[in-house]
């Protein structure tokens, strides 16, 4: 039964025809080619989907389209421009916050979505105290962070990404001193005696 | 040997290329391809496990608005090829596992063609099935095609007189890739022949085999996929959603015809590891010098494909000994068709050895580290040939170094915090270096810039990045004036992103074609100029055991009360030769790992063999590992490069990630408990 | 999916009627798990009422100095209230123990109360399942029982609610407010789920057509409280088993004892499973691990637990144990 609706997406009015069955994801990719948004599993269950609904991050698979008449949209297309990325986008550039790509749209709306949410002070299942307000600390960024499904295995680049955009200046200090433990020498064929007590040695960094 | 490549761009932490379209969401995926017009098709799937089709009612579904057509065995069109059973798509009447395709729709909206497909009654005549997957099956039987059983020495007679001996059944479940992008195709026939956008690891495998399935000419297929939304070995080779995809398309009046499989649907037609039963025994001396090491693995295949997992493979190479007994047997089930998952064979072929050797040390009173050193051989043990490199010891000492190993309690049990229980835990990983057959061409533009083509796939690993890498240093400019394009045919073959070999292989191609062009025209061609070669053969996988190696090291706490698992802290060390791209690289072997965690604790296809259907088939049932199950996991490498293994000096890092992973996490399970867990996942419920 | 009608409801009473109107009708919350139904063809309405804008989405102060959760109050809403966070930390607790954050944002009161099992038979339409398809049979009860109950189950039926948010109102002693053609009803939250029995198809008591409004929460209720999940992930995951406590200590004759002692169980039942037999065991007892440990033995005396799920009586003994003696300050069981 279709029903004509108007969605406001990434700033654009978008007039859509839908079928009353047609959740807000697919009116996107199917109907307006908005594709940002990725379907991954469509029952709520991996999160690549998640865009800002009227300003909260939301699986849009489970949100029925005719439900949102007038809505407004926001995808990870939306959250930056050519010329620009948005904070968020740029962290998960520099800091390798995604391998294949399929999970990132919904990654970054989410944890933009994440960011305001703790900047509010919503507690969450790891908070010490209910009461205090919000530190997004690594443990905090996790648990947020986990209706982002990715099995590419990024989080732990992931949850660097977001530190950067939420502390840039933390994490500059924090990735400098962890690149260099990374590159602490590590065995070089020539120097390195095919033994288990061997000591390490080699060049000064790489 | 051939000459090794100098690097500027390689071995940079050089930016994904594809990074800004993805991070906005803009680089097409195949269900975003741009095309006109197209239908939307959705299967119907058996509903039994095997028999026949008697009669199948699509008046109902034809009967809606919007349907188009309604494919069955009776009236789809006929394959030229029915030689492969899995791609041999409604040919006929059988049914050879539940959830096989019987049927699809086609129609305008994705809306109506699940409705309708779900308005197909069918009535069957059901055969009892046998999907009940166990170590004493009755017709265990040896794969038509895979390495034959090792015999060497007398393991019985070596066990008998061993100072310790292991003797453990370890299993590792079912466990489906589930890469988060569905598989997705869309066809167009034209008068050109068949078009395929496709979500694929290897656009031209998937020319070579679809081709003939269709009576077609290679050319006359044309396959698509610039972007893959990770597959992990389930979108190496084409299944049956190609297929069906194609044949639809058939039927659509020249539309094109789209299907992107639902995540439920992936659990019975996309691939799957198969379960595993491994059967270890381990002797050593007073010395832990292993006398004898058997691995008797059985696995499952599908009674319409053979597919093995060669999951005796590790146990062949890995370590010294002068009795070696491995044996690999299949029980032939009516399931549906398992294949490859990252590492096929090493991943879980690792698990069964890796955590006996943990119990041999313990039986030895040595460190776990110290055994393997103890044990490392010469010479590739199996083929007796020398190893272009085998840096094992080296990755597990430097591991062992960076990790603090030695903070380690030899007696399990002993680490406290709080309502925890804190174990650290090692094992050894391994993959073999494989190169296959590629071509690329290299021509230069009269703006400055060389076009670099080859058809490759980047699935996630980076392949956009590292190949400009290579280019680059290959034609000795900067990465800037690199302009590559791959996932297309129309591009010179190359091999699927597969078996960890993708950058190894693609990489040789582009080297010999800048190499050519280079000596064909100079630094300063003219505009046009263009050279396309293969990569030449290597002589040295002839002569040479090649293999990566590394080191997994595991924390695990294991809560006292609910005996829930975590893994605060992993970290792997990995000798693979060159690395191209430092980032990329690190976020592979850490990826690899997560998925490793993941096959660790949480992972397990449920098969209810009484219907012969995997029950838990969404991501809310089979858990992956979310963000909160992962936390500070490393990777560093061996600051290396393995003359022996082409012009790059890489091995290839795709998949060593996960091997060793979960044996790592189990071993550290059992430090912190003195609970030995040998069958996977590691749920609360196992050290309750 | 079926085609179907959508109406946005103009207020309470027109969405009761309309849906009391027409048998296939169904109410339209967050959507979380009724499009997710929709899509499986668990569920197949003709007419959708979207009740979602309601004016039902206040958390309110009863005279009686409770608090008043309207039905469309958001999940995430919920737990993030500062009433709720303060008073009723258990209720906060269980919402950011369920689901995941986007989920949370979408999710509703009431809409989490009428959250249907996630037994996987019950999931896939080819599969027999009595509440689904009523006398069809039940694939789970030989099948993959892992999540499925130990307590309260039934022959037709060993499906677990899975519902975190109603566990916490459980232990609450919350009631739920109902609207229904014929007017206002208040169940008692323990009463409003029912055990599956021989009618496994009705989760709940409601009536169709019966919307639920909002849910009351009592005043003076015990600070001590405490809820805790033990899932097969560190997150997103239905749970294993879970505990919500809520826990009065007084010492007014010197040695500390347990005066009120509010306990329900999650993952266990048809329905959240107020452990009535470990509370009449703790009351009046010195709190201590032994106390805690019979009261958890005398509830888990009645499991009868199937092929794949026997680990959940220790996990919920080991559970009940730790987070009552947190919720007291007793000291753990030493770790041998």
């Amino acid at each position: 039964m279709d029903q004509n609706i108007t969605l406001y997406v990434d700033g654009n009015r978008r007039p859509v025809t839908v079928d009353t069955r047609t959740t807000l994801l697919d009116a996107l990719r199917d109907r307006l080619d908005v594709t940002s948004p990725k379907k991954g599993c469509d029952h709520g269950q991996c999160g690549a989907c998640t865009v800002l609904l009227n300003g909260r991050r939301v699986t849009s698979c489970l949100v029925l389209a005719v439900a949102y008449d007038g809505a407004d949209v926001t995808t990870a297309a939306g959250l930056g421009s050519d010329d620009e990325l948005h904070p968020v986008q740029q962290a998960f550039l520099d800091r390798d916050g995604f391998q294949c790509g399929y999970c990132t749209p919904g990654q970054i709306c989410s944890a933009v979505g994440m960011m305001e949410e703790a900047e509010r002070g919503s507690p969450s299942h790891v908070s010490a105290n209910l009461n205090d307000p919000v530190e997004l600390t690594d443990e905090e960024i996790r648990e947020r962070m986990s209706g982002n499904l990715c099995r590419c295995g990024a989080y732990v680049n992931i949850v660097a990404a977001i530190r950067q955009a939420a502390d840039p200046e933390a994490e500059q200090i924090r990735q400098a001193r962890a690149e260099r433990q990374r590159n602490e020498p590590v065995l070089r064929e020539d120097d390195a005696p095919t033994s288990y007590q061997v000591s390490v040695s080699g060049e000064e960094g790489r | 040997m051939s000459e090794i490549l100098e690097s500027t761009e390689i071995g940079r932490p050089m930016v994904r290329q594809d990074g800004p379209a993805k991070v906005r969401g803009l680089a097409p995926y195949a269900y975003e391809q741009p095309v006109q017009d197209p239908l939307h098709l959705h299967p119907v799937q058996s509903t039994i496990a095997l028999g026949c089709i008697v009669s199948i009612d699509t008046s109902a579904a034809e009967a809606l608005p919007g349907v188009v057509a309604v494919l069955t065995h009776e009236n789809a069109p006929r394959l030229a090829n029915t030689d492969d059973a899995e791609l041999a798509v409604l040919q006929g009447h059988e049914v050879g596992f539940r959830g096989q395709f019987i049927g699809a729709v086609l129609a305008e909206s994705p809306e109506v063609a699940r409705q309708a497909a779900a308005a197909v009654v069918v009535d069957y005549e059901a055969e009892e099935h046998d999907a009940d997957f166990r170590a004493d099956h009755p017709q265990l039987t040896e794969p038509n095609a895979a390495t034959a059983d090792t015999f060497d020495g007398d393991v019985d007679t070596a066990l008998r007189a061993a100072a310790h001996t292991v003797e453990a059944t370890y299993t590792t479940p079912a466990e489906h890739n589930n890469p988060m992008e569905p598989h997705t195709t869309i066809a167009l026939w034209d008068e050109r022949g068949l078009t395929l956008y496709d979500s694929t690891q290897g656009p031209h495998p998937v020319r070579q085999t679809i081709a003939p399935v269709f009576g077609l000419q290679p050319d006359q297929v044309h396959v698509i996929a610039p972007h893959i939304g990770g597959g992990f070995g389930s979108k190496g080779l084409p299944h049956a959603n190609v297929v069906l995809t194609a044949l639809a398309a058939q039927r659509s009046g020249g539309r094109p015809v789209k299907l992107a499989l639902t995540r439920q649907q992936m659990f019975t037609v996309a691939g799957y590891r198969t379960p595993t039963i491994q059967q270890v025994r381990l002797g050593a001396d007073d010395d832990g010098r292993l006398s004898a090491v058997a691995m008797d693995a059985v696995e499952q295949t599908s009674k319409i494909k053979e597919f093995t997992e060669e999951s005796g493979q590790p146990a062949r190479m890995m370590y010294a000994t002068p009795n070696r007994q491995v044996t690999q047997r299949l029980a032939r089930l009516d399931i549906p068709v398992p294949s490859w998952m990252r590492a096929p064979g090493k991943c879980p072929g690792m698990f069964g050895p890796e955590v006996a050797m943990d119990e041999i040390a313990e039986a030895c009173a040595l460190d776990p580290i110290e055994l393997r050193v103890r044990n490392e051989p010469e010479s590739d043990p199996e083929t007796g040939k020398p190893y272009s490199s085998r840096r094992l010891l080296d990755c597990l000492a430097e591991g062992a170094k960076r990790f603090g190993w030695d903070r380690r309690n030899a007696r399990p049990g002993q680490r406290v915090q709080g309502r925890w229980r804190v174990g650290l835990g090692v094992a050894a990983s391994t993959y073999p270096f494989l190169r296959q057959f590629s071509e690329a061409k290299v021509s230069y533009s009269a703006d400055g810039t060389y076009a670099v083509h080859i058809g490759a796939a980047d699935l996630g690993t980076g392949a956009w990045t590292a190949l400009t890498q290579i280019a680059a240093d290959a034609l000795g400019v900067s990465a800037h004036r690199i302009r590559l394009e791959i996932g297309d045919t129309a591009l010179p073959v190359a091999s699927v992103a597969g078996g960890s070999s993708g950058t190894a292989s693609w990489g040789a191609a582009i080297i010999a074609a800048a190499d050519e062009f280079l000596a064909k025209f100079g630094v300063e061609p003219d505009p046009g100029a263009e050279v396309q070669t293969a990569a030449p053969r290597d002589s040295a996988q002839k002569e040479y055991a090649m293999h990566s190696f590394g080191a997994q090291f595991a924390e695990v706490c294991v809560n006292v009360d609910t005996g829930e698992v975590r893994v605060p802290r992993m970290l792997g060390v990995f000798s693979a030769g060159r690395i191209i791209n430092a980032g990329t690289a690190r976020s592979q072997f850490i990826g690899g790992m997560s998925m490793g965690i993941g096959m660790a604790l949480h992972e397990q296809s449920v098969m209810d063999a009484r219907f012969g259907s995997f029950v838990n088939h969404d991501f809310a049932e089979y858990h992956v590992p979310a963000n909160a199950d992962i936390a500070d996991v490393d990777a560093v490498w061996l600051d290396e490069v393995d003359p022996l293994a082409g012009p790059l000096g890489a091995r290839g890092i795709g998949e060593i990630g996960i091997v060793g992973a979960a044996a790592a996490v189990a071993n550290a399970t059992y430090n912190a408990t003195g609970i030995r867990v040998r069958d996977l996942p590691l749920t609360p419920d196992k050290f309750l | 999916m079926i085609p179907f009608d959508y109406q946005r409801a103009d207020d309470a009473d027109s969405a009761v009627a309309t849906v009391t109107g027409h048998p296939q009708a169904q109410f339209l919350g967050g959507g979380t798990n009724l499009v997710d139904h929709m899509k499986l063809g668990v569920a197949d309405p003709e007419l959708l009422v979207d009740i979602s804008r309601l004016p039902l989405d206040e958390v309110t102060e009863l005279d009686d100095g409770g608090l008043r959760i309207g039905a469309t109050v958001r999940n995430s809403d919920l737990a993030a209230h500062p009433l709720i966070r303060r008073r009723y930390p258990v209720l906060a607790e269980a919402l950011l123990a369920g689901a995941s954050g986007q989920l949370r944002n979408m999710a509703t009161t009431g809409g989490n109360l009428l959250q249907r099992t996630r037994c996987v038979y019950f999931q896939d339409v080819t599969m027999a399942c009595n509440k689904r398809e009523p006398g069809s049979g039940c694939a789970a009860l030989e099948g993959y029982t892992r999540y499925h109950a130990i307590l309260g189950a039934s022959d037709g039926c060993v499906a677990v609610h899975p519902s975190d948010m109603a566990v916490a109102m459980a232990a609450l002693d919350a009631t739920v407010v109902v609207l229904g053609a014929a007017g206002e009803r208040r169940i008692p939250l323990a009463e409003f789920h029912r055990l599956p029995g021989s009618e496994p198809q009705r989760d709940t008591v409601l009536e169709h057509g019966e919307l639920i409004t909002a849910v009351d929460l009592p005043a003076s209720t015990p600070r001590r409280q405490a809820y805790r999940k033990v899932r097969d992930r560190a997150s997103y995951a239905f749970a294993l088993v879970s505990v919500a406590a809520v826990v009065k200590v007084d010492a007014a004759e010197g040695e500390p004892c347990i005066t009120d002692a509010r306990i329900a169980l999650g993952g266990v039942a048809h329905k959240p499973w107020r452990a009535s037999r470990a509370e009449e065991t703790l009351s009046g007892a010195a709190p201590s691990v032994e106390s805690f440990r019979r009261a958890a033995e005398a509830e888990l005396e009645q499991a009868d637990p199937l092929g794949d799920n026997g680990f959940k009586i220790p996990m919920v003994r080991n559970t009940m144990v730790a987070v009552l003696a947190d919720l007291t300050g007793v000291e753990p069981e030493a770790v041998a």
